[in-house]
């Protein structure tokens, strides 16, 4: 057998290991997954491989653009409690002494640990969809049966629209269903009743009153390294053409946790809490144990800078960061502002329009595809808004408007090299 | 090796009490018993919904209301499955239920605001006419859509379990569910039904077997013993009734409730055979799929108002006078609702933008100023007269 050379694995073809992703394997494999981050995960079991990769291995050591996020070092994490005062609504200092301090989980264990102050909160909470009994086969309802029981954590049958819709009619009777979509990719059967019932629910009730409050739509989205066609999407744009749903997307654990719990314990509106699958393992900080909320309709301010607003959500976000790391690093005259929209709709105008009016230059980045996405709407309003302000167009990155083929899933979601690119197109405009 | 061949199989019959002359014919269920005033009363409520029909029909033909929907021919179903209900019981409809509609109590009042569209409509004015509902009567308001509330009457009945196991002091509640044979095609009933049986909820699922989906003959909607042979596959009790027999769904209904509620709950499955004797709707001419004759034949032969009318009148609790009484005061009742209805202002222009969300979004003021801009801009291009509170209400 021909030897293979051992040439060190280049961190860019580094994947972010999902524990499953086919529906028909959904039993096993899930657990084999260390605990720990990608990239030891990928040192201890990967071996030499290539698995999915789009680039030559041999170029990836003249890279300095596209190389695999730190997610340990990344400034968008609360790598310690101490930064938390900067997050409104985290609690800080003494609130964090008093309600039990915080402890570093990822982005599924900030979920589970989300369900779970849900679950014990409030009786009217109910947790349920395909596979979630065993704890999900991204883990992310793990041990809840056995801690609250069958009647109140449970499987159903594959039936995305008999999910959906036995979700409303929980809710319409003053439940709290958080129910789970195994995948974005597979919520199209319950379009009908997510657009046509649930998001018109309050509207065509009415004086009656009834309304669809704590009804909450998980799903895993976005791109994940090999899941193609149909374990990559993320349909928030379709989602947010409809009025009714708010559509929130978290970044990180402490977000996840405070936004799910805002979702289901506040929220008077239904809500569609879309994860990004590739954040569950990899993406690691410090929560607080204690209930909090963060609030959804408002954006946060990530990094100020005073030249390009960038806004983003999700998985981009880390992307955005080190595209401005190493423009700034080359241009240390100019600065660049990182917002996080986290509610996607309705989306906080306010916020990002007076951002743009400052920098005077913006982009939007995102995962799904451009054409009638996300970055329209807002480069949209940006252009509407804040007209005279703008220096140079608004600039919109997206998924490439093609489906996720297997083979070219790095080719196809914005990348630091395109976002790094767009900064310098906007500023040399 | 042996096939299962569903023609080979015998059809599941289907459940009588009173025959097409309203004579009794289970002995064993005779309906005698029950107080003459409380039959009268449903005989009245479909009475009621018969007489509303033709005069909102034809108000419709003279283009007083944008659309209607009669349910000559199944007033039965509706009026007697509801009569069997707790008023605790959460209803989801279709749309060809307002006999549970009056049933239940809606007034007339509620009725013509609803199918006006005026400033009392329980649904402000967002919705079609015939889409009722009622949160004092435990009925989610109907949407157009078929067969969407079968689910979330599979979640609703779900709640209402554990509403009840949580705190046992809750009187036992079941959700009632209605659709008709067409609507039992689409994806939704396949998973309301096994949602609903693999988790134990006290759902009664009430199809209105009428032989037509609009157009579409029921030959041309399954191939299998009609709904009722479904429901076993999901592992549901299952009857099927002579729906334009009042006494023999009532009956199937109560019986229904209660097993729904028994030990840990369970769904249950009614298919109620009827005729829809009327057009699908304002918008439909059924002689263009259909002969005359065979809906003349079917309204001179069987119909559940005459049925039981004829069956009290055996009993001497009613007569020819008592009916014209009866008729015309039903009829004087619904045109003086019809007029004082039509008469009122529709909602409030802000009534367009509420109810989207809890709150009306900071993106929906803006549109409500800019709606109000355009009308002050161009006054006469608008007619403001019908909106209660005018211009004003777009703050």
């Amino acid at each position: 057998m021909k030897h293979i050379p051992r040439w060190k694995r280049p961190q860019s073809l580094v994947i972010t290991p999902t524990p499953t992703l086919s529906r028909t394997t959904t039993t096993t494999t899930t657990t084999q997954f260390p605990q720990s981050q990608c990239r030891r995960y990928v040192s201890q079991g990967q071996g030499q491989r290539r698995r999915y990769a789009s680039a030559s291995p041999a170029a990836s050591s003249q890279r300095r653009l596209n190389v695999p996020i730190d997610f340990a070092t990344s400034p968008l994490l609360h790598q310690t409690s101490k930064t938390f005062g900067r997050t409104p609504g985290l609690p800080a200092g003494a609130d964090l002494e008093a309600t039990g301090g915080s402890q570093r989980l990822n982005l599924y264990q900030a979920v589970n640990a989300a369900l779970r102050t849900a679950l014990a909160e409030s009786s009217k909470v109910l947790c349920f969809g395909e596979d979630v009994a065993f704890g999900g086969v991204f883990r992310c309802t793990m041990n809840l049966q056995d801690e609250f029981g069958p009647d109140r954590v449970f499987n159903t049958p594959i039936t995305e629209q008999g999910i959906v819709g036995a979700a409303i009619g929980m809710a319409a009777e003053g439940a709290r269903p958080v129910v789970e979509i195994q995948f974005a990719d597979y919520v199209f059967p319950a379009f009908d009743q997510i657009v046509n019932e649930a998001s018109k629910f309050r509207y065509r009730e009415g004086a009656t009153g009834a309304n669809l409050a704590g009804m909450v739509i998980r799903m895993p989205c976005g791109g994940v390294g090999h899941g193609a066609l149909y374990h990559t999407q993320s349909p928030e744009s379709l989602f947010s053409h409809i009025p009714g749903f708010k559509v929130v997307m978290p970044r990180s654990p402490s977000q996840a946790k405070g936004l799910l719990l805002s979702a289901i314990l506040q929220s008077p509106d239904p809500v569609i809490f879309m994860e990004p699958k590739i954040l569950y393992r990899a993406a690691v900080e410090e929560v607080p144990n204690a209930l909090y909320t963060l609030p959804i309709g408002q954006a946060e301010v990530l990094k100020p800078g005073a030249d390009v607003t960038i806004i983003s959500y999700g998985r981009p976000l880390y992307t955005c960061s080190a595209a401005i790391e190493a423009v700034e690093k080359e241009r240390p005259d100019i600065s660049v502002e990182l917002i996080d929209l986290r509610t996607i709709y309705p989306w906080d105008r306010p916020t990002v329009v007076k951002s743009v009016a400052k920098t005077g230059r913006a982009i939007v980045v995102h995962e799904s595809m451009l054409n009638y996405g996300v970055g329209a709407e807002l480069a949209a309003t940006i252009q509407d808004q804040a007209f005279l302000h703008l220096k140079a167009p608004v600039k919109r990155l997206g998924g490439w408007t093609t489906h996720t083929g297997l083979a070219w899933e790095k080719l196809i979601f914005p990348d630091v090299t395109r976002v790094y690119d767009a900064i310098h197109e906007v500023l040399d405009y | 090796m042996k096939f299962q061949n569903p023609a080979e199989e015998a059809a599941m019959p289907t459940y009588r009490i009173i025959d097409a002359d309203g004579n009794v014919v289970d002995q064993s269920r005779d309906p005698s018993s029950t107080p003459a005033e409380e039959i009268i009363q449903w005989y009245r409520n479909m009475l009621t919904v018969s007489i509303m029909d033709l005069i909102m029909f034809d108000a419709q033909r003279q283009g007083r209301t944008s659309f209607y929907m009669v349910s000559a021919g199944e007033e039965g179903i509706a009026v007697g499955s509801a009569s069997a209900l707790s008023p605790d019981d959460v209803c989801f409809l279709q749309y060809r239920e307002q006999g549970v509609m009056v049933q239940r109590g809606f007034t007339l009042k509620e009725m013509m605001s609803q199918l006006f569209a005026n400033k009392d409509d329980n649904g402000k004015g967002h919705n079609m006419p015939v889409h009722y509902g009622s949160s004092k009567l435990n009925v989610h308001t109907i949407s157009s859509t078929l067969a969407t509330q079968i689910p979330q009457a599979s979640g609703a009945a779900y709640a209402l379990k554990m509403q009840r196991l949580i705190n046992p002091n809750v009187p036992p509640r079941i959700v009632a569910c209605y659709f008709g044979e067409g609507a039992a095609s689409e994806g939704d009933f396949h998973a309301a039904l096994n949602i609903a049986a693999t988790k134990s909820c006290p759902t009664v699922f009430i199809c209105r077997n009428n032989g037509f989906a609009i157009s579409t003959a029921s030959i041309e909607q399954y191939k299998g013993d009609g709904i009722a042979s479904r429901g076993m596959g999901y592992g549901i009790d299952t009857i099927r009734v002579d729906g334009n027999d009042f006494f023999a769904v009532r009956e199937v209904m109560l019986e229904a409730r209660k097993r729904a509620l028994e030990g840990d709950c369970r769904p249950i499955l009614v298919e109620a055979m009827s005729y829809r004797v009327s057009h699908h709707s304002t918008s439909d001419d059924s002689f263009a799929y259909r002969a005359k004759r065979e809906v003349e034949e079917w309204k001179r032969r069987d119909n559940p108002i005459t049925r039981l009318r004829k069956w009290m009148e055996k009993k001497g609790i009613w007569d020819e006078d008592k009916e014209k009484e009866a008729r015309a005061s039903i009829r004087k009742d619904v045109l003086r609702e019809f007029a004082a209805a039509e008469k009122l202002k529709k909602p409030p222009l802000r009534s367009l933008f509420e109810d989207v969300y809890e709150e009306i979004t900071p993106e929906a003021r803006t549109h409500m100023k800019e709606l109000k801009e355009l009308i002050e801009k161009y006054p006469n291009e608008y007619d403001l007269s019908p909106f209660e509170g005018g211009l004003k209400s777009l703050q």
